[in-house]
């Protein structure tokens, strides 16, 4: 155990916490607006493939990041016209997602396994990367971790400052009564499954092309699913979205560690333990059920 | 321009014509996929749709049909009657895993001894194997809240790290000379889930997704409880009201599916799988979820949805053998089939009128 550095923990930490960070803060959204969306697993698998994809074949990073949160975003439309055009079930469109993500990606995937993808760079931020033990924590990852961490805040200060974060809200709420006051509920709505699914994308892709780096099948292997739980985690407030992706991260990375390290226990019952935490955390979580909007899942057609 | 309008009530004849109206479009969809990735699409749905059944080797295909829809309708059936209620499990394949788990374990334990006791212990195993994963989620909603849905799926993954571990570790084959897996059950005549009558693909599985079947209609159509379960879906205040207590629902509910998706999982390792290994489950338990809505939640329909969907999983392996249609391509049509089956639904609960814009 005392091989460990404690710094590469926590680096490793953060960088296991970025793929359901990105994802859970475009779900949270997604819920503010009062819609769930249980496709996220399915998005994210489809902005793995396509984020690596484009990132192999174009040989930048970027291009692939760009790539992966229009997937996602292109998957998330056709939630977004079952829910909020065709009327359908929220639950069972989500469900729908995932499967038909899953499939897609593995299609899509064919002839891409065992390659690596193009390198993403370390931010070099100078001095402050050089710092003894900072340095190595905090100011040494890619420039879409800190975009994770900048999306946090934009999204608590759009919610909580802004008109479009009022209105965002308002629909969420009570979706009869912003209708009333005449906005756009559809539209609101769509707008936000879209920001939700190209969260979730470029999340999917964190994971193929920085935190593992390669594709294999079903590679998000839950994240999608945990990224949901964490949003119930987090009462549906930004702030607490970074806080409990910290804690999955680090449950995580501890976990492949004690694998590595050699435990007694053997690797499988180690890997169950980021599932049985996410369990607990809803477990303890479920009594504060205030925060949840009010409208979340349920269906808005003007005539009712 | 077009306009939606609400039915009083859902329409009759687009409650039964939607799943045939899905299925075609999804047809017509999958073909342009598959003209999209270099096949003759005609061929490749008639390989999917027609040749297993009517086809040259269909005296092989057809046993098969059997024993693929056997555990997607068994588990279709009990998810179907949570989904009426608006209690989602989409664990069940956690729960099959457990059951074949459970099943199995009963039969290694007891090994290599020859007795009629043998098999009916599996069963009551695999069974209880099954409900005891869904008590969880069902316990943890009723005690504390917690939403089954995220429960019952990350006991999914949970459950696939415990068949690893038996699979490589207290359930591996002393005789299997280091390899993974369990011993072979269909080896072991007392453990076998022999087919009743050979050659027919009639195992026991089968058979007992036809009494689930007949159980579920049973319960849905004349049974107060069964009216319970559509009545706290459809009006859950009213249901309150009628003296339905939900916490009781969801245990029935979750316990039911669970029970079933076990006996599924267990029929399965003793039979056409024969094994506990790695990769035992094969996404049953999420397949079962578009069973379960192709059949319009009704217990007949998913009968007939559960041989349609099996039929594609037969026909997808014919088309990957003969025609090099990818795996994913199958996995991508049944998906595409929940898409659509959720989107003309649109039709069995609004009216589409066209009409002018006028003044208000």
């Amino acid at each position: 155990m005392g091989a460990i550095d404690p710094a590469l923990l926590l680096a490793a930490i953060i960088v296991a916490a970025t793929p359901i960070l990105l994802a859970a803060l475009g779900e949270l959204v997604v819920e503010r607006a009062g819609v769930l969306n249980l496709g996220v697993e399915g998005m994210m698998i489809t902005g793995a493939i396509c984020g690596f994809a484009v990132a192999v074949n174009s040989g930048s990073p970027a291009l692939g990041f760009v790539a992966a949160a229009g997937g996602g975003a292109v998957l998330a439309l056709l939630f977004a016209v079952l829910t909020q055009v065709a009327l359908a079930n929220q639950v069972a469109s989500g469900l729908a997602l995932t499967l038909f993500g899953l499939g897609l990606s593995s299609l899509l995937g064919q002839g891409y396994q065992g390659i690596k993808p193009p390198p993403v760079p370390r931010l070099d931020l100078g001095p402050l990367s050089d710092l003894p033990f900072l340095g190595r924590v905090l100011f040494s990852h890619d420039l879409m971790a800190y975009l994770a961490l900048a999306l946090v805040a934009v999204v608590w200060a759009v919610l909580k400052y802004t008109r479009a974060g009022l209105i965002l809200r308002a629909v969420g709420e009570n979706h009869d009564a912003a209708h009333a006051l005449g906005y756009k509920v559809v539209r609101v709505r769509v707008l936000a499954i879209l920001f939700g699914g190209a969260c979730a994308g470029l999340g999917g892709a964190y994971i193929s092309l920085i935190r593992v780096p390669q594709w294999t099948e079903g590679m998000t292997s839950g994240a999608g699913w945990i990224a949901l739980a964490l949003v119930v985690f987090a009462s549906w407030k930004a702030g607490r979205v970074l806080l409990g992706a910290w804690l999955f991260g680090g449950v995580t990375v501890l976990q492949l560690n004690l694998q590595a390290a050699g435990l007694a226990i053997p690797v499988e019952y180690l890997s169950m333990s980021p599932y049985l935490i996410t369990i607990l955390v809803l477990v303890i979580m479920a009594r504060d059920k205030s925060r949840a909007p009010a409208s979340l899942g349920r269906v808005f057609h003007a005539s009712q | 321009m077009l306009r939606l309008e609400k039915r009083p009530q859902p329409s009759r004849l687009w409650t039964y014509a939607t799943p045939p109206l899905a299925v075609v479009i999804t047809m017509i969809a999958g073909a342009a996929l598959f003209a999209a990735l270099g096949k003759d699409p005609v061929e490749a749905i008639a390989t999917i749709f027609w040749k297993p059944l009517f086809g040259e080797f269909s005296f092989y295909y057809r046993p098969q049909l059997l024993i693929k829809a056997a555990p997607l309708i068994l588990i279709a059936i009990g998810l179907s009657l949570g989904f009426r209620a608006g209690i989602w499990n989409i664990g069940a394949e956690g729960q099959y895993i457990i059951g074949a788990l459970a099943g199995a374990g009963v039969a290694l334990a007891l090994y290599p001894l020859e007795s009629r006791i043998v098999f009916p212990l599996m069963v009551i195993a695999g069974a209880l194997g099954g409900w005891a994963w869904a008590m969880i989620p069902a316990l943890l909603k009723v005690r504390f809240g917690t939403n089954e849905i995220l429960v019952s799926l990350m006991l999914v993954y949970v459950a696939e790290q415990l068949l690893a571990a038996m699979a490589l570790g207290l359930m591996k084959n002393p005789e299997g000379r280091g390899f993974p897996g369990s011993r072979n059950l269909r080896e072991y005549d007392s453990a076998h889930n022999a087919d009743i009558i050979a050659g027919t693909g009639m195992h026991w599985g089968v058979a007992a997704a036809v009494i689930a079947v007949i159980a579920a209609y049973i319960l849905l159509s004349r049974h107060s409880l069964g009216f319970h379960i559509r009545l706290a879906g459809q009006a859950p205040r009213a249901a309150r009201f009628a003296g339905v207590r939900p916490g009781r629902l969801v245990i029935f509910c979750l316990g039911v599916a669970g029970a079933l998706a076990g006996l599924a999982g267990m029929f399965e390792v003793a039979g056409p799988a024969g094994q506990i290994s790695i990769d035992f489950n094969v996404g049953y338990g999420f397949t079962a979820i578009i069973v379960a809505f192709l059949g319009r939640l009704h217990p007949v329909g998913i009968g007939l949805a559960g041989l349609l969907m099996a039929l594609t999983y037969i026909g997808g392996e014919m088309a990957q053998s003969t025609l090099g249609l990818p795996a994913a391509a199958i996995q991508l049509f049944q998906g595409m089939l929940l898409f659509f089956l959720l989107a003309v639904d649109l039709l069995t609960n609004y009216r589409i009128r066209l009409h002018k814009r006028e003044a208000v």
